[in-house]
């Protein structure tokens, strides 16, 4: 049944949120890390050092970024397989999670997770999933310990538009509204459920709107503006902590690579990604803005991107000199 | 530094492919990103996208190239205020120097050192840990039993470990205003409060997830399933989320939960509602299975599920619900997760079962008595992990063995115990082991179909005796 729909109206609502130039400056030196990284586990997969699935994060930098400047400690972060950058922006260690790209000892999951399975109890890093939507209910679970505890914190659920067709999505946000629980689902439409674009998989495209029986309001935000991403995630924030129930962002984003590294990404013109890039790329727009309001200079910007590549370079060699994990540890962490 | 761009692979097993097409030529501009070549290989045309900025110096591979080996350099691209001078300066070891601005080029030095790493020897791995699981507790002499059925057994063990630890809560359909569909929680929202006891909307797969993700945030949820044929719905979460994710987090994130509910069959409700999942679950390294056929195991073993930091499916038995028996009445009666009980004595056959298949197990070994067998009979109480050593000692005395489940026997229970047997206690063994199972059919609704699906006491007598040869 191929019933094309007109594509779908990515105008999102403009909030204007100006950042001050630390805000600026940090948001565009996280985006960047995430980038570099991902541009290094490409190669790195390229080369046959990682192995199995690996899902790039580039392009999406803003939505983490911007969701992470409004937490606080406490709260909890919970996404699918694409996952690097969510781990990066929580501020898990780069050598941490490329050694676990590896397959090394000292990965975050020593080896036995790999790329879409890394977690971080003391960074509030819930994983790192790897069947699709299944992170929708643990998310909300999340949520569900904080209400149970009595706490302001929340959960940021992430998922995709793919994901968002998945029945257990629905289960989730019915609970979670019923019982008031503060989840923020954060929906990270890339325009491609794999390589079905979102006009041939989902009968309403407008995302934000897949609440509305449930009764949480959403918001279609431009997730390619790091600043946009903060005031919305700022605002569902605030009625999440105010015990209103949970959160519906739907983050207009865009992935510049294939689904996977085996995607030859036949689904859609260079053309396409190329207008992007071009005229919507997260990190240059936010360059741009720093030297625009003289928040640094390029000489400055460019010792934040020879910064960043040394700590990339440092952690993908440590990803190839790590050793491969203790035999022994094939029975570990089974039970505890 | 000049960098060179490798031959990339496209997946972990492609070893090479066609380098198709250049899309830029020598002394074009490249920054990072930009497409500079495409390759295909026998599945997919895949672009290769330059990592670095600066010039395209020299192409080394030309186009329309086959059978280019992965990791081959293809093309150099140089850096600012290089020149192509600097092409032949590309030997490896300044590559390796280069490594900061060179990262592709630093593939050979680095496989070189992945291969150094000792690689453990593929043929023999580690063993597998054995367990070692205590007994169960002294019952100190003079305690008081009390004789209660299993419903109000488990739901004492469920109200003790909540008075015990404010990070228990009980959730599941009905679970609370209905006081529960078979009953179990009766009582429970009265005292602890709609907070910790919750109704859930009939959505097991969410509940389920909701569940788990409450558990890897540290509370310890007890999700009571109505039964554990509505379970199938959310047995992704219980596999993949709850079961695994200590593993894949090499131990740092645990989920502390109990899944529980009735499970096997009842009475006249057909194929869907009358399943036995014990195989299923046991089937799964991270999961514990825990199936009681007695009130006191039913409220020790709950009370150390509750207890147990792992994932636990707690199997009852809609039947075995209203059935009595004694339980010690102690502050704190826990029993040992793990552990098999050897329920009756004997010589001549070893019968093993578990939760209902006990029913027919010791009304067996009543008439096999009358009949000059006297048969053992060892209640499993735990399905994983297995106490294979009970079961060896009992077969070690007595050469002989039947199992009895509600099950089907392909890839079931028995089947497992079976094995064992053979692999432990082969020479033990006078007859091979004998296994009464659930016929292999889905269950159907007249009632006297429905009891020749089922095992009976007569299918149990005739299976040990054939294995007494009598």
């Amino acid at each position: 049944m191929a019933v094309a729909q007109k594509t779908p109206t990515r105008e999102p609502k403009v909030v204007v949120a100006e950042f001050s130039k630390e805000e600026e400056l940090s948001a565009y030196r996280t985006m960047l890390t995430i980038r570099r990284f991902e541009e290094k586990a490409g190669q790195m997969y390229g080369m046959g050092l990682i192995g199995g699935f690996c899902h790039l994060y580039i392009g999406q930098e803003a939505v983490v970024v911007g969701m992470q400047m409004t937490l606080k400690p406490g709260d909890q972060v919970i996404t699918g397989y694409r996952e690097h950058g969510h781990m990066i922006a929580t501020g898990m260690d780069l050598k941490g999670i490329m050694a676990e790209l590896t397959g090394r000892a000292h990965g975050y999951s020593k080896g036995k997770g790999g790329s879409m399975h890394m977690f971080s109890v003391e960074k509030g890093f819930y994983g790192g999933h790897g069947i699709v939507g299944a992170q929708v209910p643990l998310g909300t679970g999340l949520g569900f310990a904080d209400r149970y505890r009595g706490t302001d914190n929340l959960s940021v659920t992430y998922f995709g538009d793919g994901a968002a067709n998945q029945g257990q999505v629905y289960e989730s946000f019915n609970m979670a509204s019923l019982w008031k629980l503060p989840v923020i689902y954060v929906i990270e439409n890339n325009r491609y459920a794999m390589g079905t674009a979102i006009t041939r998989s989902h009968a309403e495209v407008n995302l934000s709107r897949r609440g509305v029986s449930f009764n949480i309001p959403g918001d279609q935000v431009d997730g390619m503006d790091v600043r946009t991403v903060k005031a919305a995630g700022g605002k569902a924030a605030e009625w999440c902590r105010s015990g209103k129930g949970p959160y519906i962002l739907e983050m207009l984003t865009y992935r510049y690579r294939g689904h996977s590294m085996s995607d030859p990404a036949k689904y859609r013109t260079r053309e396409e990604v190329d207008e992007i890039r071009t005229h919507h790329d997260p990190i240059d727009m936010a360059r741009q803005r720093i030297l625009e309001k003289k928040f640094a200079n390029e000489e400055a910007l460019k010792k934040v991107d020879a910064e960043i590549r040394d700590q990339v370079n440092q952690a993908a060699e440590f990803a190839t000199q790590d050793p491969e994990p203790d035999p022994s540890e094939l029975y570990t962490d089974v039970y505890r | 530094m000049p960098t060179e761009v490798l031959m990339p692979a496209l997946s972990p097993t492609m070893e090479k492919g066609n380098l198709a097409k250049w899309l830029k030529k020598e002394g074009d501009k490249i920054k990072s990103g930009d497409v500079i070549a495409e390759i295909e290989t026998d599945k997919a045309t895949m672009e290769v996208e330059a990592a670095d900025e600066g010039t395209l110096g020299k192409i080394l591979v030309p186009e329309g190239t086959a059978d280019v080996a992965v990791n081959t350099p293809i093309a150099v691209i140089l850096g600012e205020g290089e020149d192509k001078a600097a092409i032949k300066a590309t030997k490896p070891s300044q590559q390796q120097k280069a490594a900061e601005s060179a990262p592709p080029a630093q593939a050979p030095k680095q496989e070189t050192k992945v291969q150094d790493t000792p690689a453990p020897k593929p043929s023999k791995g580690p063993e597998a840990p054995v367990q070692h699981i205590a007994s169960d507790p002294d019952i100190p002499e003079g305690t008081e039993m009390v004789t209660i059925t299993m419903r109000e057994a488990l739901r004492d063990a469920m109200a003790e470990e909540m008075r015990r630890d404010k990070d228990v809560f009980v959730m599941g359909e009905e679970v609370a205003e209905y006081q529960g569909a078979y009953k179990v929680t009766q009582g429970l929202l009265q005292e602890f409060g709609a907070n910790r006891v919750i109704d859930t909307p009939i959505t097991e797969h969410g509940f389920a997830g909701l569940g788990i993700g409450a558990g890897l945030a540290g509370l310890k949820p007890i999700v009571e399933f109505m039964t554990f044929n509505f379970a199938m719905q959310a047995i992704d979460q219980l596999i993949n989320s709850a079961a695994k994710t200590l593993y894949m987090s090499g131990g740092q994130m645990g989920c502390q939960i109990v899944f529980r509910g009735p499970n096997g069959a009842a009475a006249r409700v057909a194929a869907q509602h009358s399943q036995d999942y014990s195989a299923w679950y046991s089937h799964i390294p991270g999961l514990k299975v825990i199936a009681p056929s007695t009130a006191a195991d039913a409220k020790g073993l709950l009370k150390a599920a509750i207890r147990d930091p792992n994932p636990v499916i707690f199997l009852e038995n809609e039947i075995l619900y209203g059935h009595s028996s004694p339980v010690p009445r102690l502050d704190d009666f826990v029993l040992p997760i793990g552990k098999a009980k050897m329920v009756r004595p004997g010589n001549d056959v070893t019968i093993v079962s578990w939760a209902m298949g006990m029913t027919y197990a010791l009304k067996a070994a009543e008439e096999l008595a009358s009949d000059g067998i006297d048969a053992e009979v060892i209640d499993l109480r735990t399905i994983r992990p297995m106490d294979t050593e009970t079961i060896i000692a009992s077969v070690q005395k007595t050469g002989r063995a039947v199992t009895v489940e509600e099950g089907w026997q392909q890839s079931g229970v028995g089947a497992e115990i079976a094995a064992r047997i053979m692999e432990r206690a082969f020479d033990y063994l006078d007859a091979p082991v004998a296994r009464v199972a659930g016929k292999d059919v889905p269950m159907p609704y007249a009632a006297n179909l429905e009891k020749l699906a089922l095992p009976s006491v007569a299918e149990v007598v005739e299976a040990a005796k054939a294995v007494c040869y009598r």
